[in-house]
């Protein structure tokens, strides 16, 4: 279900205001009384949730998408699929771009107060995986008082691991994909994984080394979320759901797709009895108030401006390591270091990073921190060389030669003239690199690490809007960035090279 | 009396033809020799050849008893006593832009000669009040007027007390008034020890400061 890809979420902001734009125009498109029912969902999550058909790709199939199929005809309409990021449902439905989320959507109380929400048509249970030797010690969340357990960002599974942390001081992991910390469990970078039972049964069909405990950690269910206005269309699909709890077609999908089991029975059996009641039972994990989240959002800022620091000295080391070979090199090691720079700037630091935690874990299992350093700083090395090679060669040939006449030797040259000469040209370019680090440090979200944007985004799934999150970050990116520029412009005030 | 620098046969040539052929020169202790000629005549080639900056194809250059021979510049490992004993005032100055006038004039006494930094700011205190500039001390080469960079490259040149001291169209960014200044200057550099040559086309200004001047046109040299 809740696959998202990193590039996504943080392209939040954007999505949200471009979109702007093309939800008009949908909506003009489906207009009053609509023949077609769009209906939001993450084909990324996969089976058997949503996923492309592996015999026709251009199809969907998943229980959620039969699902989708029951209300649009019950309604009257043709479902229409808008893929959305899973986290981003929610805001997605309330702006207007689909009529109706289905994804794994997890019912939860501040989703009531903020949307019209469907009754619950499945019942998830929340599960510990554990590695297959730790199945006797760890059983519960109270065993695993101050170890490491991953789940995805933006679940309930998630928020029950923070109240957890403030607990026992367990270390909530978060993932942007449903896959890697079943791999990190088994690979040892985990002592367990938090999802739920649809999704830890799937994994355990795929991968080996993990058992899953039986006994639920808790208890949610899956909703279909509309806007908050859209309460009419609610009922309907409501009593489109309760017709297929009744008629069995629901009970016949889930089976299709291996998820029906005796909770679901039950659930099923409860909802029907008493319809009213299936409303506002969602298991509440604690609430998002500013004062809650605002120490974890310094504290993710804090882990933003640290790994931007650390990431730049390791850029700045490298990158001076790879311009000097490319200027004063022989001919091998310019070649190795051209390609060096060619190949760290002509591939997305998105993959370097996934290839530098997941591809090399066999090699080296490097801290999710360790591994977001390395990588942007590798990357940024390759653009900091070129920045230094640049300015090495700017240095006037006369400044050389007339330090080479007073008898200094190439390396003095270079450590007394030609360096701090090219160390003055590329600070404009270098501060301005820093502060695109400080903002591409937000992509190590995809290795587990929990930065300002991350944490950001939890909050605003969390409190259901990126108005108030979404300031709070861009003030805290500006207050980190905002300064060192005012430094670096009166270094290079201070500096100026005629 | 043995020359400071000599030059016996020289022959640059530069894309396939002769920049400089058969020149021979010689400037004594004491001696200042202006060499004049055209813009492109070969004056400033000349000089970076003397000051092991470019190579040449022919002849050899002795200066202050250092030979160099036809052939690539040696590696600057190579070259220590021709360094100390030639310094050559650049056209554009080219004085350090991020240092001082003080660290300009220290640098290479601190970091090549291996003087205590103390010890090579008073020198170079010394040779700046010398030359009149001791109060643009702390100055950055930005903030200096030609003239006053034009000093203060000179006493750079000179931190080392070298056997040969090679300027560059030491006019060329200075007014009238500032030349005349800097013709006695020069007159005051050549001493027992030391000769000095200067690439020109200003007449007056050799006329005014030189013991004797050489002219540098199709290539070779004649004195007059």
């Amino acid at each position: 279900m809740r696959t998202t890809t990193a590039a996504a979420c943080r392209a939040a902001f954007l999505a949200m205001t471009v979109a702007a734009l093309a939800g008009a125009q949908e909506r003009l498109a489906a207009g009053a009384g609509s023949r077609v029912l769009r209906w939001g969902g993450d084909a990324e999550g996969g089976a058997p949730f949503v996923e492309a058909d592996p015999r026709n790709p251009g199809a969907l199939r998943g229980f959620d998408v039969e699902i989708a199929e029951m209300i649009a005809k019950g309604l009257g309409r043709t479902p229409r699929f808008v893929q959305v990021a899973w986290p981003q449902l929610e805001a997605s439905v309330e702006r207007g771009d689909f009529d109706i989320g289905l994804s794994g959507v997890e019912d939860r109380p501040e989703l009531r107060a903020r949307h019209s929400v469907t009754i619950p048509y499945y019942e998830f249970r929340e599960l510990l995986s554990v590695r297959t030797a730790d199945s006797a010690r760890f059983r519960s969340l109270r065993d695993l008082a101050g170890r490491r357990v991953g789940t995805l960002a933006s679940t309930l599974a998630y928020r029950l691991l923070l109240a957890e942390q403030a607990r026992t001081g367990l270390v909530p992991v978060s993932y942007d994909d449903d896959v890697h910390p079943f791999t990190d469990l088994v690979a040892g970078r985990l002592d367990a994984v938090l999802l739920d039972d649809i999704i830890s049964a799937r994994s355990s069909r795929r991968i080996a080394g993990f058992v899953v405990q039986p006994a639920p950690v808790a208890a949610s269910y899956y909703v279909g979320v509309l806007a908050r206005a859209d309460s009419a269309l609610r009922d309907s699909v409501d009593a489109i759901l309760l017709a297929a709890m009744r008629d069995g077609s629901l009970e016949e999908s889930f089976r299709r797709w291996s998820v029906w089991n005796v909770t679901q029975r039950a659930h099923i059996e409860r909802v029907l009895a008493a319809p009213e009641m299936a409303l506002g039972a969602a298991p509440s994990a604690g609430s998002a108030t500013l004062g809650g989240y605002l120490p974890a959002l310094i504290r993710a800022a804090g882990i933003t401006l640290l790994i931007a620091c650390l990431s730049m000295a390791l850029a700045v080391a490298l990158g001076v390591a790879v311009a000097a070979g490319r200027v004063y090199g022989g001919g091998v090691v310019r070649t190795g270091l051209t390609w060096y720079v060619e190949v760290m700037r002509g591939t997305p630091v998105l993959l370097q990073l996934f290839v530098i935690y997941y591809g090399f874990a066999a090699v080296i299992r490097l801290p999710a921190f360790a591994a977001a350093v390395v990588g942007l700083g590798l990357n940024y090395a390759a653009y900091e060389a070129e920045i230094y090679r640049g300015a090495l060669q700017a240095v006037p040939r006369a400044q050389l030669e007339a330090a080479r006449t007073l008898g200094f030797s190439e390396l003095q040259v270079l450590r007394f003239v030609r360096g701090p000469l090219a160390f003055r040209y590329a600070l404009a370019p270098m501060t301005n690199d820093f502060i695109a680090l400080l903002k591409d440090s937000s992509l190590v979200s995809v290795i587990t690490v929990v930065e300002l944007t991350k944490q950001t985004a939890i909050y605003a799934t969390n409190v259901g809007s990126w108005v108030v999150p979404g300031m709070l970050c861009a003030a805290a990116y500006l207050a980190m960035s905002l300064p060192l520029a005012r430094v670096a412009r009166g270094l290079e005030r201070r500096w100026h090279v005629s | 009396m043995t020359a400071t620098l000599s030059i016996r046969g020289l022959r640059v040539a530069r894309d396939g033809h002769d920049v400089i052929r058969d020149a021979d020169l010689d400037v004594q202790p004491g001696e200042v020799c202006a060499l004049m000629g055209a813009s492109g005549a070969g004056k400033t080639t000349l000089l970076r050849v003397v000051a092991a900056l470019e190579p040449f194809d022919a002849g050899v250059v002795t200066v202050a008893g250092v030979a160099l021979h036809p052939g690539a510049v040696p590696p600057q490992s190579h070259l220590g006593s021709l360094r100390r004993n030639v310094a050559l005032v650049f056209q554009a100055h080219a004085l350090f832009e991020h240092l001082s006038a003080t660290e300009n004039v220290a640098l290479a006494l601190v970091h090549v000669h291996g003087w205590p930094e103390a010890r090579a700011a008073a020198r170079a205190h010394e040779l700046l009040e010398s030359l009149g500039v001791a109060r643009r001390a702390n100055a950055l080469p930005r903030a200096l007027s030609g003239g006053e960079a034009q000093r203060v490259a000179i006493a750079r040149a000179l931190a080392t007390d070298p056997a040969v001291l090679l300027m560059d169209e030491p006019t060329a960014s200075l007014d009238t008034a500032r030349r005349e200044g800097l013709s006695e200057t020069v007159r005051s550099l050549a001493d027992a020890r030391r000769g000095v040559l200067i690439a020109t086309h200003d007449t007056d200004f050799a006329r005014a400061c030189a013991d004797r001047v050489a002219h540098l046109a199709d290539g070779t040299i004649r004195e007059r």
